[in-house]
This record gives structure tokens, sequence and C-alpha cells, in this order.
């Protein structure tokens, strides 16, 4: 459905836009999600999802929408037709963050009470899998040719590579102080770890295992501390790398090659996860401590919007098609 | 009084894999000196048996998973000793192969174990919370984990400064104790611009801590006490023997709130905290030990986290070398506290945000918004490296 249109936000300057995709948000404190429309960029639903709703993605195919509730100890899958609550999957207690294998089959949860990352069938909804890993097990990230699945642990300080298929962790890399997210470029080649209290992101070669580079943020007037990285995200090209800074307020804007800091882009509070649109026109972010989500314009690299949605905004994920 | 004596020998059968001839084994001492004392005046305040020893669990806990990847083992031996006993305890775990001493202990006995450590081990001092072991006393083997009263009493001044609650009544204890505190909420006062418009001694007359009905009297009690002062913003207690602190909230002649020993309280840790993901970190300790964590159970915790850390990090079990690099510039610690933690070079001191709690709920964290520093915003709680008495060799 591609069209022209005039956004407010533009000035009266026309672009071709592309296809309308639907934003979930998922409000940490509210219990509920937002639904956004990524044209109009305007809430268009609100819906209740039970306690505490963080992790939040769109299955392949757009029908499905995965959260995780996590003072409920399950992840919630709904239709996104109906918006109505399909089932239930166990994922342990207190679930955070999860990744789905490219193939729409396994999901992984980390489980940060008990140390383990649960690998469950989202079909037959049974636990194929329980991996024990680090200390506080937090990010998932899953590579693009889905053999490896990447878990940081907040307390131990690592990003643990376990195999797919035997469920093993075969390398463990260490980065800094409370891992937070991590994130493969689209090629799989490259992947790039947050750590919220060490203020860096690690560039891990996914091939030999090892820490490459660490990418470090400075912001004038900022004291050194605010600075917490969490959500990043990087083009398909793999050409600019965004991490959201927590209570820095910003989202870096980073060269994929050279890995320095090209830009600072004011968000909202506590800026937290992030995702693009699938034609990587628009970056969303979360601002968890002023209730709103920033559009970023991928081309112009310029926030052009923030939208109210619930009480602190956490996760967003964005439907394919 | 009788010896206690825990060994806690933590050795996970989890498989490594390291070469077991190349598996470094860290270990630990955890010392607490346990000194006859008065009973607390709430039953909720009762000191459970394994009080530090408790989050000393949990961090051997936490340090041998991480050891597991690294090929390092972390073991952890608890003792508590009675005073005359305790340089014997540590004096035989050093003999043992053990490099680190995590101490529980007033301050004259936490220099006593420090000197008789020497250059053999590396002595953290998770309780006194005395300046002078910072300042002064200061010794090259020593790392302070436990805030110095300097720190606990900024943090609450930046807060009452914060809510422009500037005029203070300061009412302290007649132990030492309670001396050294009331002296570091006055030079609290001076450095961050309060007015202390009233100062009065509560004396330690002895007697029974609890008594049935004890309330009617402290009723009559407390009001008549705090009657005929000036006019002021907030109590603060200095009470660090807990003899009357936490009878005044509720019972001051004026409806005025109280901080310090009671009321709203300058900690290292209170069970109601989950900011920073401390929710799961709560959880673990509780499943583990079946109690809430007490800061004195955070403090070892944080001990022997801070040196499995470093441990990780140069791949050592030397601590020559973890203390070098602690007190580098590449050590930082995530502790739950919103920031990393990282230690004062001049005087070994670990950098930390402070929790200003009330009975049930966290209420603020210090450093507060504005109070600013040229090093780390965190050193604008406690006495600063110009200000500092600690003259160290190298440092």
């Amino acid at each position: 459905m591609k069209k022209m249109i005039c956004l407010a936000v533009f000035a009266g300057l026309c672009a071709p836009a592309a296809g309308a995709y639907t934003v979930y948000v998922s409000n940490e404190k509210d219990n509920t999600v937002s639904v956004l429309d990524s044209e109009t960029l305007e809430v268009t639903d609100t819906f209740d999802v039970g306690q505490r709703p963080r992790g939040i993605l769109v299955s392949k195919d757009g029908k499905q929408l995965y959260i995780c509730v996590s003072d409920e100890d399950t992840v919630k899958v709904f239709d996104t037709a109906t918006l109505k609550l399909l089932h239930t999957l166990p994922s342990g207690p207190d679930p955070e963050q999860f990744a789905l294998h490219p193939s729409g089959n396994p999901l992984y949860i980390a489980n940060e009470d008990d140390n383990l990352v649960t690998v469950v069938d989202v079909k037959t909804q049974l636990v194929l899998a329980e991996i024990p890993v680090g200390v506080e097990p937090e990010g998932v990230a899953i590579s693009p040719d889905g053999k490896v699945v990447i878990n940081t642990s907040e307390t131990t300080n690592m990003a643990h590579f376990i195999d797919t298929t035997s469920y093993e962790i075969f390398e463990n890399v260490l980065v800094d102080q409370r891992p937070r997210y991590a994130q493969f470029t689209d090629d799989g080649s490259l992947l790039f770890v947050s750590a919220e209290i060490g203020g860096t992101v690690t560039v891990i070669d996914v091939t030999k295992h090892q820490a490459i580079h660490k990418i470090t943020f400075e912001i004038p007037g900022l004291p050194d501390e605010t600075i917490q990285p969490v959500g990043v995200k990087v083009t398909a090209d793999g050409s600019i790398i965004y991490v959201a800074l927590g209570p820095a307020n910003r989202v870096a804007v980073v060269d994929g090659k050279t890995f320095e800091v090209l830009d600072y882009l004011l968000v909202g509070q506590r800026v937290w996860q992030m995702a693009f649109t699938p034609d990587q026109k628009y970056l969303f972010t979360t601002n968890g401590n002023s209730n709103d989500i920033s559009v970023i314009d991928v081309a112009r690299q310029k926030v052009i919007k923030s939208i109210q949605v619930g009480q602190q905004p956490w996760g967003v994920a964005i439907s394919p098609n | 009084m009788q010896w206690i004596f825990v060994i806690c020998l933590i050795v996970t059968g989890l498989s490594c894999g390291a070469n077991a001839a190349e598996k470094q084994v860290i270990s630990a001492l955890v010392l607490r000196v346990d000194t006859p004392k008065t009973k607390p005046i709430s039953r909720l305040d009762l000191p459970p048996d394994d009080l530090g020893f408790a989050g000393g669990a949990l961090a051997t806990e936490d340090n041998q998973t991480t050891g597991r990847f690294m090929g390092q083992e972390f073991v952890t031996q608890n003792i508590a000793s009675p005073p005359d006993e305790a340089v014997a305890a540590l004096e035989m775990a050093i003999a043992d192969g053990v490099q680190y001493i995590v101490v529980l202990a007033d301050a004259p006995m936490v220099l006593k174990l420090a000197d008789a450590a020497g250059n053999k081990a590396l002595v953290l001092n998770a309780l006194a919370p005395d300046d002078a072991l910072r300042n002064d006393e200061c010794r090259a083997n020593l790392l302070h984990i436990a805030p110095s009263r300097a720190m606990l009493t900024d943090a609450l001044a930046q807060f009452l400064i914060w809510k422009k609650w500037r005029n203070w009544f300061l009412v302290e204890g007649s132990h030492p104790e309670d001396k050294a505190l009331a002296d570091a909420y006055r030079r609290a006062a001076r450095k961050f611009g309060a007015k202390i418009v009233e100062e009065r001694v509560f004396e330690d007359t002895g007697g029974a801590r609890r008594t049935d009905s004890g309330h009617v009297q402290v009723q009559k009690q407390v009001p008549v006490f705090t009657q005929r002062a000036p006019d002021y913003d907030v109590m603060i207690a200095a009470d660090e023997a807990d003899i009357f602190a936490v009878y005044l909230p509720f019972h001051t002649w004026e409806a005025r709130p109280v901080a310090g020993s009671a009321g709203l309280r300058p900690v290292t840790w209170h069970p109601a905290q989950e900011a920073w993901g401390a929710t799961q970190f709560q959880r673990r300790f509780e499943k583990l030990n079946g109690r809430y964590m007490r800061p004195e159970d955070y403090q070892v915790w944080l001990a022997l986290r801070v040196l499995s850390e470093a441990a990780t990090r140069t791949r050592s079990d030397r601590h020559d070398v973890l203390e070098k690099y602690l007190l580098g510039d590449d050590f930082e610690i995530a502790a739950f506290k919103g920031e990393k933690l990282t230690f004062r070079p001049w005087n070994g001191q670990l950098r930390q945000p402070i929790l200003l709690v009330g009975a049930r709920v966290l209420v603020s964290v210090s450093p507060q918004e504005g109070f600013l520093h040229q090093v780390s915003q965190l050193d604008t709680l406690g006495i600063d490296q110009p200000e500092s008495g600690c003259r160290l060799e190298g440092r």
C-alpha cells in the first residue's frame, strides 16, 4: 500500500511513504501494549496484557505477538489481528528478554532467577532444553544463520555462545559490567554487546569469538555514570550502529566501520530498547521515564517525533508487513 | 563466649573447559568478630546467626558460576570468633594459604587484623564505618567495602538540602560511636550548608532494652526530652549503639520528621530495594538463605564479588596482583546501585551510591542531582582526597 503522503512534521515536504507497519510497545508499568501505525505515527489501540510486560517480538509471519509478562512468569502469545490472547508459553520465572529462531521456532528465553536459558517450541508449547549460563542471564540474540544463540549474563559479565543444535555453550567472551543486550549484524560477522554499567559496547568478531573493539561514549556536560548503553540496532548494510544510552536520554549514532560515534540524538528519558521498521526508514525508541517513544528518521538521522504511550515503555516490536 | 565455628567450603563439581592443572583457587576467609552486645530495641533487628556469611554464600555461588567459565575456583571459609581469638584465626587461615580476609569487626580490631596480615594477605573491611581507618590510620593492605560515616552522613545531608530542610535538631547518644556519628553530621552540615539549631545528648542509663508495655513510658518521656527546641525542620538521630533513635518518630514534641539512625536512614542495602535489577538479586539471596538481605550481608557479598571480578579480569589468584588491579583505572563493578563502583586509590575506599530508606521502601539514592565533582560524583560523599590524612607510598 504505497502512496504519497505529507507528514505534518515535514512542514509540507512530501515523501513517498513506505508501507504502513504496526508498531507494538510494551508498557512495563501500565501492564499494557500500545499499538501504533508507522505511517500516521499515532496510537491506534492499547490493550491489557498482564503484569509487567517487557520483552516483546512479532512472529516472522506477523500473525503473533510474543510478550514476556515478567510478574506472571510467562510468555503470552497474542493474535495480532484480534489482539486476543491465544495461549501462554512456559518461560520459567521472570522472563525479560528473548529471541526467536530465524525459522520462526523455537524461542530462546533468558531466566534471570535461575541462571538458565529456556528453549521453548512455540508450536508444541513444550520446553526443549534448559541451558545453564552465567549469573543473571539477560540479553538474547540469535545469529542470522540460526546456528548460534548468544546470551549475556549481567553479573558474570560474559557473552555466552550457545550451539542451537546441541544446546551447549562452546565459547564465552568477557565484556564490561552488566551486559544488557546483544545484536548481530545482518551478515552475522559481528556481534555487539552493550554493557549498561560499564558504559561501553563491545564489538565481537563472531568467527574468532574475540572482542575486537570497545565503543565508548562521551557527552559534554553529562557525568560519565549516566551513560548507560542498553538497546543496540544495526542497519541492514552494517554501516550505522544505533545505541540507546539509557539515562543519558540519547541515542548514539556510530559508524559501523570505524566504530566512531558520529552523533548523539536527543530522545526521551531513560531510552531503553529500539526497533527498525522493516524498510529501515524509521527507528523507534522506548523512553521509560518520559512515557513516550521517539521516532528517528534513519536517512536523515533526525528525531522527527515523540509519541505518548503508556507508563514506562520498555520494548518495541514492529510487524514485518 | 562460645566459639562459633562455621566452615562452609563451596566446591562445585561443575565441569569447566580449563585443564584441572591450570585451575586457580581463590581462597577467602570471612572473619566475623563478635563482641558481646546488648539486644536491639526492635526484635525485627535481632541479628541472625549467619549475618554477613549469608551474603558471602551468595557471592561464592555467583563467583563459582563465573569461575567455571574461566577455570577459576572460589572457596570461602566463614569464622565467627570472639575478639581474643580473632588474630589467631586469621593467622591460621593465612598459614593455610588464604590470601583474602573479609572482616566484620570494629575499627580497632580491623587495624589489629590488617597489621597481623601484613603483606601476606589483603584485608577487606566490610563493616567498620570509622573515618580514621580511611585517613590517618589507613593501611596499604586494607580496602574498605563498607562506606565511612562521612559518606553515610553526606548522603543524608545532600537529600535534606535538596528538600530545603536546612535546620537540624541533632540528638546524639552517649557512646563513643554515637559521638563519632554526631561529629560526621556536624561536618556534613558545614559541608552542605545546613544549620544545627539544637543539640542534645541522650544518655544511655542502661537497663533492659525491651519491657512489656514499655511504650507507655516512651510516649511520655520522648516528647519531654525533645520539647523547648528552637524551630527546626528535621531531627537527626546519631545513635549507632541503638539506644533511643527508633523511639523518636511520632514521639517528638513538634511534628517533625526524624532521620539518621531512625526514620529516613542512609544504608548500603535494604530488602525493599528493587531498582537496577536488584529484584533478582534479592530473590537469589532469599532462596539461598531463607531470609531478607541485611547491609552486612550485602557488604560481604560485595567484598567477595570485588575479589572475583579482579581475579576474572587479571586471570590471577595473587593478592598483590588483584590489589593493584582493584586500585587501578580499569576496575569497575556493578552492584545493583545503578552505576559502576570503583575504588578511591588514595585510601582504598570503595565509591558507592548510598540508599536512603524508610521502613518499607526506598526513598531516594545519593549523591543527589546537582552535587558535582571533578572526578566522580560519588566523591561528593565522604572525605575527599585533598582533605584526606591517608598518605601511602605509591598512591
